[in-house]
């Protein structure tokens, strides 16, 4: 009830703001999973109605490569069918030169956002794409079984080893055979980045590149601690997480079969739903936290945006839905229909959001402390930074040479691609 | 009116006159597809060429700079003397990605092209119900490749897939096998999926050449009494060879620039990366879209020469066997 009070209230107030303007007919482009569409759409009918614009939706699929690759294509074409953009939150640098400065238009509602993110939006100065969720990953696991056994929570890597190798074991000689202890994403995509770096930078061993530029992947303490997950696999991880993307690993956890999980908070609402065998009998804490020196828990940033192409021939009534979709009314819906994380710092303490998505006050923190892929320093060359990062890693998993020998050679071939500079 | 022409001339320029008139319609009837072929085909191919010489990026199409072979091979002396070489020509990942595709070319095609012999002889022969079987048979071919290579990945899973149930409940294997994580298994499950698709393809080709081969040769091989094992060598496998051949090469080019089914069963497996999915990836992926062009134009440069090779070597052995 007070939400549509509120969205009646901000209604009118576009109502009151928008000109004159004809109403115009935009296009948004969108890959986003579960319900994410259904609940765009719903913000978007509010937006014609108070506007008069139209706007359409083109589907893509989910996986953000496969968007990536379409989106680079039909800019690169210059495009003028789709106005508005729903991009990754490492595409900023990428793309930047297609897209339109948002920078004056949003000058009133940027300071509302999270600065960390609102930053990582901004390429030379110009701030491309203004945030609608963001995103952060968590531990899941099952409270019954810890309970059962005695356990806390883990806070370290190697607590997290010890619990599962035990309750998994003890779980597997009480029957359920099918039973690992811990499911993560492990197949070679920009999914085996985010987890590994969160490994390595946990484990104090800096995050790949760091923001000046220089590449800082190859020391001891990223080496031990892609041994440490090394040594998950085939005793608390089954071998084939080295195919997980997040839907596998998410199959294994929602079907009873893991005893901790590394993912998203959209697992969160689906995990709670009515034909999930873990249905409350879980919770979530941050990552664990390595054992070196600087050690911490880290999460990696993730997170959607939306941004206007330069070759949009509405350019004014796109910048307006982007701000319209970014809005912090328009976040809490999307927070409470869908369980996204709001962008917007006031939205952690909302009551309505406390009750129905729990989950969400308490992730104010992790993103606090979360740690941003090195799209920022790599510029154009991040997907080839990212994409060495993760074959040496996968490399290491699957037992093709040590740790510290897979580093050496990312090391020469990240000092190679960077060049003169990146 | 071209009616009235050629009534007109005289009877000795009348052939000529008429082969020109029938080489001009040739002309006109072709030219459609002609011209559609040069638009589709032709001008992209032109460009890509083109983009493999230059420095063109996709932020900026139309900055491209010519720059020679350099995305092929790059030579730089270092002041102390060292030669570094760079380009397509000197990475590693390249070559791996060739030999990947040279492996899986070659295995696919010598099983596609045993099973497809096989399926083709069945189904020549008559039974009852041939109709249906041959139909049934074509279903994987029919599936496109994107759903056939989803379905085979949930088949595979480590963990729900049908394929390990089903071997674990045999007592095959101990253990659940990752098939597309596992290095040592990427690459068979990929062959699995494409054998399994494919055969249909080779087996109807092949049986087009069975039923062209005259039935009174195996009545006259049965009259002598020879082995069937022997009819089929020396009968019917050069009778068919003609068929065969064309089959062969179909399938061989298409399985040199395989795509789809990789890029959804295992993609960014370096075990099972091929030419076309590394162009890809530098193409869209990473910001090398001129050095994407340069294997692109190389995937074109090795498929045309193993085409002519392989006529060339092809038609010598048709006519000694002859």
């Amino acid at each position: 009830m007070k939400l549509r009070t509120a969205l009646m209230a901000f209604g009118a107030g576009v109502v009151l703001m928008g000109s004159a303007a004809n109403a115009a007919n935009l296009s948004i482009v969108s890959g986003d999973t579960g319900n994410g569409l259904a609940v765009l759409r719903e913000q978007l009918d509010i937006f014609e109605k108070n506007t008069g614009n139209k706007v359409t939706i083109v589907p893509m699929p989910s996986s953000t490569s496969d968007q990536f690759g379409q989106y680079k294509l039909w800019l690169a074409a210059g495009n003028s069918d789709i106005d508005v953009y729903q991009t990754d939150v490492i595409w900023a640098p990428q793309l930047s030169e297609q897209l339109l400065d948002l920078t004056d238009a949003t000058k009133d509602v940027v300071g509302a956002h999270f600065p960390s993110i609102i930053e990582s939006q901004t390429v030379n100065g110009k701030l491309v794409a203004l945030p609608i969720f963001t995103d952060a990953p968590a531990l899941y696991y099952r409270k019954d079984l810890l309970e059962k056994y005695g356990k806390q929570p883990p806070k370290t890597w190697d607590e997290l080893a010890v619990t599962a190798k035990e309750v998994q074991d003890k779980e597997r000689e009480a029957g359920s055979k099918d039973i690992w202890g811990f499911v993560w994403q492990g197949n070679s995509y920009e999914g085996l980045t985010c987890n590994a770096l969160e490994w390595v930078k946990s484990n104090g061993g800096g995050q790949i590149i760091e923001a000046d530029g220089s590449i800082s992947i190859n020391n001891p303490q990223a080496a031990a601690a892609l041994d440490r997950a090394k040594g998950w696999v085939n005793t608390i991880s089954p071998p084939g997480v080295l195919a997980y993307q997040e839907e596998e690993a998410r199959g294994v956890w929602q079907t009873g079969n893991a005893v901790f999980m590394r993912n998203w908070p959209y697992a969160f609402g689906l995990g709670n739903g009515a034909d999930s065998a873990v249905k409350g009998k879980f919770d979530v804490v941050p990552l664990p936290a390595g054992s070196g020196e600087g050690a911490k828990s880290a999460a990696t940033l993730g997170g959607w945006n939306l941004a206007v192409s330069k070759y949009s021939k509405s350019p004014k009534e796109a910048i307006e839905l982007v701000k319209f979709v970014a809005s912090p009314e328009m976040q809490k819906l999307k927070a409470l229909k869908a369980s996204n994380l709001p962008t917007i710092q006031a939205l952690y303490d909302d009551a309505d959001i406390a009750k129905d998505q729990p989950i969400i006050p308490r992730w104010k923190e992790v993103f606090q402390n979360a740690v941003p892929r090195p799209s920022a320093p790599a510029k154009v060359k991040y997907n080839e930074v990212s994409s060495n990062f993760w074959t040496a890693t996968h490399d290491t998993l699957s037992g093709n040479g040590s740790a510290a020998d897979n580093l050496e050679m990312l090391e020469a071939k990240l000092t190679k691609l960077k060049g003169a500079g990146w | 009116m071209a009616v009235a022409e050629t009534i007109a001339v005289p009877i000795a320029g009348m052939r000529s006159d008429l082969m020109r008139q029938r080489v001009r319609s040739a002309w006109i009837f072709l030219a459609p597809m002609l011209i559609v072929l040069a638009l589709v085909a032709g001008w992209p191919l032109v460009r890509s060429i083109y983009f493999s010489f230059t420095d063109a990026s996709l932020a900026n199409i139309d900055a491209a700079q010519w720059i020679g072979f350099e995305n092929y091979l790059s030579i730089t002396t270092l002041k102390s003397g060292k030669v570094l070489y760079d380009g397509l020509l000197a990475d590693p990942i390249w070559w791996r990605a060739v030999w990947n595709t040279v492996k899986f070319t070659i295995v696919s095609v010598t099983l596609e092209t045993i099973f497809g012999i096989i399926v083709a002889l069945v189904l020549n022969a008559e039974f009852k119900g041939r109709g249906i079987v041959r139909a049934a048979i074509l279903v994987p071919w029919a599936i496109p490749t994107v759903v056939s290579a989803k379905m085979w990945g949930w088949m595979l899973n480590d963990q729900f897939g049908i394929i390990n149930d089903i071997l674990m409940n045999l007592g095959i294997i101990s253990s659940k096998i990752a098939w597309t994580a596992n290095p040592d298994t990427a690459m068979f499950a990929v062959l699995i999926v494409d054998i399994w698709k494919t055969t249909p393809f080779m087996a109807l080709l092949i049986l087009a050449g069975l039923q062209m081969v005259p039935g009174d040769i195996y009545e006259a091989a049965k009259i002598d009494g020879v082995h069937p094992v022997k009819v089929f060598f020396k009968v019917t496998l050069p009778l068919i060879r003609p068929a065969l051949m064309v089959a062969v090469i179909f399938r061989m080019l298409d399985a040199l620039r395989i795509f789809d089914l990789i890029y959804v069963l295992t993609p960014n497996n370096s075990q099972t990366k091929t030419m076309s999915v590394y162009a890809r990836e530098n193409l869209f992926d990473f910001d090398k879209f001129a050095y994407g062009s340069a294997a692109a134009t190389f995937l074109f440069l090795i498929l045309a020469v193993i085409t002519v090779v392989y006529i060339v070597v092809g038609r010598v052995n048709f006519d000694g066997g002859r």
